[in-house]
């Protein structure tokens, strides 16, 4: 931890430093060197305010989180490239370029992709969405955008081309593989295509509407997006909501884990060839949905978790409920688990296919469930943790095989944690309000939010503006780091077997493409 | 495979009754007579595309899928290409990166191209509305037969709305 550095209140422990362009390079090869992650990477626009621009980067250090801000001349607008430390850097500094404006030059100054991420020609490359004069509903001419696939050559290779418009109910986006025979030589992804201007739509918003559109940002994640939100607004406002909102807001967390866990776990035995366990363990996801309808109001729990608290309340007959089905379902998913390990058709599919190392993981920055299956236990529940994870002592799932069968295992003993973690939430659930009230943060006021979702850690991070305003909000999602992870994981694998390792990593395009 | 053969027949069937369909979704009417309604209805093939949503109505697609609902037991079923589809079932809003994508879509579908427009999103833009990245409701840049509300919707109402693009007159025949 830098001594110069200041801290950021809130419930997760976090600084802020300043930094100048040889300070920015410097500290991310310390960072590096002693074992930190890049978390998330983003740009504003301070010009209105006399500062130029501003880029800020979230690194993950043993302590919690360091957030190294630096001061971008906008006659410049170039700072030192850091995705040959951090190989994740790369698509964010691309995305950063489309929005704002900068480009990150290496230390040879070269700029070391200058294609477009975002950007794919709703708006011409010299303008910049996030810039303070760019309106929300600027109209631009569409126009039509090559994008460079890096070209794979020699005898026998040829190209397939996939998407955005994808053979299955699934988001959009391109893959591009490389192939002799069935073979993947070298997958490419292109993403970006569900991009819907998210981050400037957020500073049309006041900070009480924001948690809204977080929890939409990646529909599948709502609650991690919506707690990861209020955590921020939170801290800048200074409230801490009662001990009882923050129980039911890790119940709310770990049913969507679970519910997350049980319709992946369906899938992957359906892309595996064993459709029985896509009809049983669906049928167990729709179960639990019904109860948070029933329960919660919300299948998905949507805006059930609100700034100061949660907007839903359980009584002794709920939590009793919730326990019984909580029992079924851990009966239920034993039998399911015997069944998967011992079927020796969905293992021959499973094991050694689409294998991500722990050395690969660790040098992409993976984050996750995928991480954890990897090789790499790294869980912000466990730490450094964040009220009311401390007393509930979650523990961390992991594997080393790195491989779909591992991601699989890890789903299972995830499930089994969280219905465990369901256990000694309502059990030891704290009475009182479940709400406090949240004042207006002071203008210019900065918090962050850090959750662990079912698929890895969703950061938020939010500034005021003049009388409650957004005046810039970030959410990141951990598919930004998992992404890249899984071109690695699928090379030397047939393409047949793309759909069960891209399932197996199960990201999302919404959260990514914002 | 004793232990699988047992599960299948210790959970049984857990196929619901289906529901109506429910006119209050329709955008266009009359488009087709019933007798093509009719012949549809006993085999509908569907395209799902999604230009722009938050992935929650795929959620919802997906589990029309499960035991509960089992849309494939009512002869309705997805398909991976748009040249085999009758409909087209829309999530989200259009994101302008999209838009090209669903036109061609659209292109390629064969007629009579239902199009049910999904979720708050797919009705009016929903949160994310309309701006320099985002065309907003579907019916912007495709004709839209039916929309359904919600964020997400249930699958029962996916399910009414999807019946209720290939129903004749209200609620009565699929």
């Amino acid at each position: 931890m830098e001594i110069s550095a200041q801290p950021v209140p809130g419930a997760v422990p976090a600084w802020r430093k300043q930094v100048d362009a040889e300070r920015w390079r410097t500290l991310a090869e310390q960072l590096l060197s002693a074992g930190s992650r890049l978390g998330a990477l983003w740009a504003s626009d301070e010009r209105d305010r006399g500062g130029g621009y501003l880029l800020r980067a979230l690194y993950v250090i043993f302590e919690g989180l360091l957030i190294a801000e630096l001061r971008v001349d906008p006659a410049l607008a170039t700072y030192p490239d850091l995705s040959d430390l951090f190989a994740c850097a790369g698509r964010m500094q691309r995305a950063a370029f489309d929005l704002c404006g900068m480009r990150a030059v290496s230390i040879s100054g070269e700029i070391p992709d200058v294609r477009p991420w975002l950007r794919h020609g709703a708006w011409p490359a010299d303008a910049h969405p996030l810039h303070r004069e760019h309106a929300l509903s600027q109209p631009h001419p569409q126009t039509e955008e090559r994008y460079a696939f890096v070209p794979v050559e020699g005898e026998g290779v040829h190209e397939i081309a996939v998407g955005p418009v994808h053979a299955g109910i699934i988001e959009p986006g391109h893959f591009r593989f490389s192939v002799v025979g069935e073979r993947v030589l070298r997958l490419e992804q292109r993403l970006g295509y569900k991009h819907k201007g998210i981050e400037k739509r957020f500073e049309s918003l006041s900070l009480a509407e924001g948690i809204r559109l977080a929890g939409r940002v990646s529909g599948d994640s709502t609650v991690a997006y919506a707690w990861a939100y209020a955590m921020a607004l939170e801290g800048m406002a200074g409230t801490t909501p009662p001990a009882r909102a923050l129980y039911l807001r890790a119940l709310f967390l770990e049913r969507e884990r679970i519910a997350n866990h049980l319709g992946d776990l369906g899938s992957l035995g359906n892309d595996g060839g064993l459709a029985f366990g896509l009809a049983q363990f669906s049928r167990l996801k729709e179960d639990m949905l019904r109860t948070n309808a029933a329960l919660f109001g919300h299948r998905y729990l949507m805006d059930r978790v609100v700034p100061g608290g949660v907007a839903a309340d359980i009584g002794d007959s709920e939590s009793a409920a919730i326990l019984a089905e909580g029992e079924r379902l851990r009966t239920e998913l034993r039998t399911l688990r015997a069944i998967y390990y011992n079927h020796a058709g969905l293992q021959d599919r499973c094991i050694t296919c689409g294998r991500l190392t722990p050395r690969t993981a660790a040098t992409l920055g993976v984050v996750g469930l995928v991480a954890r299956a990897s090789g790499h236990a790294i869980d912000l529940r466990v730490h450094p943790g964040h009220p009311p994870y401390g007393e509930l002592q979650p523990e961390i799932a992991s594997h080393r095989n790195g491989d779909v069968a591992a991601r699989i295992v890890v789903r299972f003993e995830e499930a089994f944690e969280s219905l465990k973690l369901q256990r000694r939430i309502l059990h030891r659930l704290p009475t009182g309000p479940i709400a406090a009230s949240v004042c207006t943060p002071d203008e210019a006021a900065f918090g962050i939010g850090w959750i662990e979702g079912w698929r890895g850690e969703v950061f938020v991070a939010l500034e005021a503006g003049p009388n409650g305003a957004i005046r810039r909000c970030h959410p990141h999602d951990p598919s930004w780091q998992n992404w890249p992870a899984l071109e690695h994981a699928i090379i030397g694998n047939i393409v047949p077997d793309f759909p069960l390792v891209n399932k197996s990593f199960s990201l999302s395009y919404a959260g990514q493409d914002l | 495979m004793y232990q699988l053969l047992k599960q299948i027949v210790k959970v049984g069937i857990k196929t619901e009754a289906r529901p109506l369909a429910d006119e209050s979704m329709r955008v266009l009417a009359g488009r087709l007579n019933d007798e093509v309604l009719r012949l549809l209805g006993r085999a509908l093939t569907i395209r799902h595309v999604d230009p722009g949503s938050c992935n929650g109505c795929e959620l919802e697609i997906h589990a029309l899928n499960n035991p509960y609902y089992n849309l494939e037991g009512l002869g309705i079923k997805f398909v991976a290409s748009p040249r085999h589809a009758d409909m087209l079932l829309v999530t989200g809003p259009v994101a302008k990166n999209m838009e090209q994508a669903l036109r061609r879509t659209y292109a390629a579908t064969p007629e009579p191209k239902l199009v049910v427009a999904i979720g708050d999103c797919g009705c009016s833009g929903g949160v994310f509305g309309e701006n320099y990245a985002c065309r907003g409701a579907v019916a912007n840049v495709l004709p839209v037969d039916v929309t359904v509300p919600g964020c997400p919707p249930t699958p029962t109402a996916i399910m009414q709305g999807i019946l209720t693009a290939i129903s004749g007159k209200a609620g009565t025949k699929a």
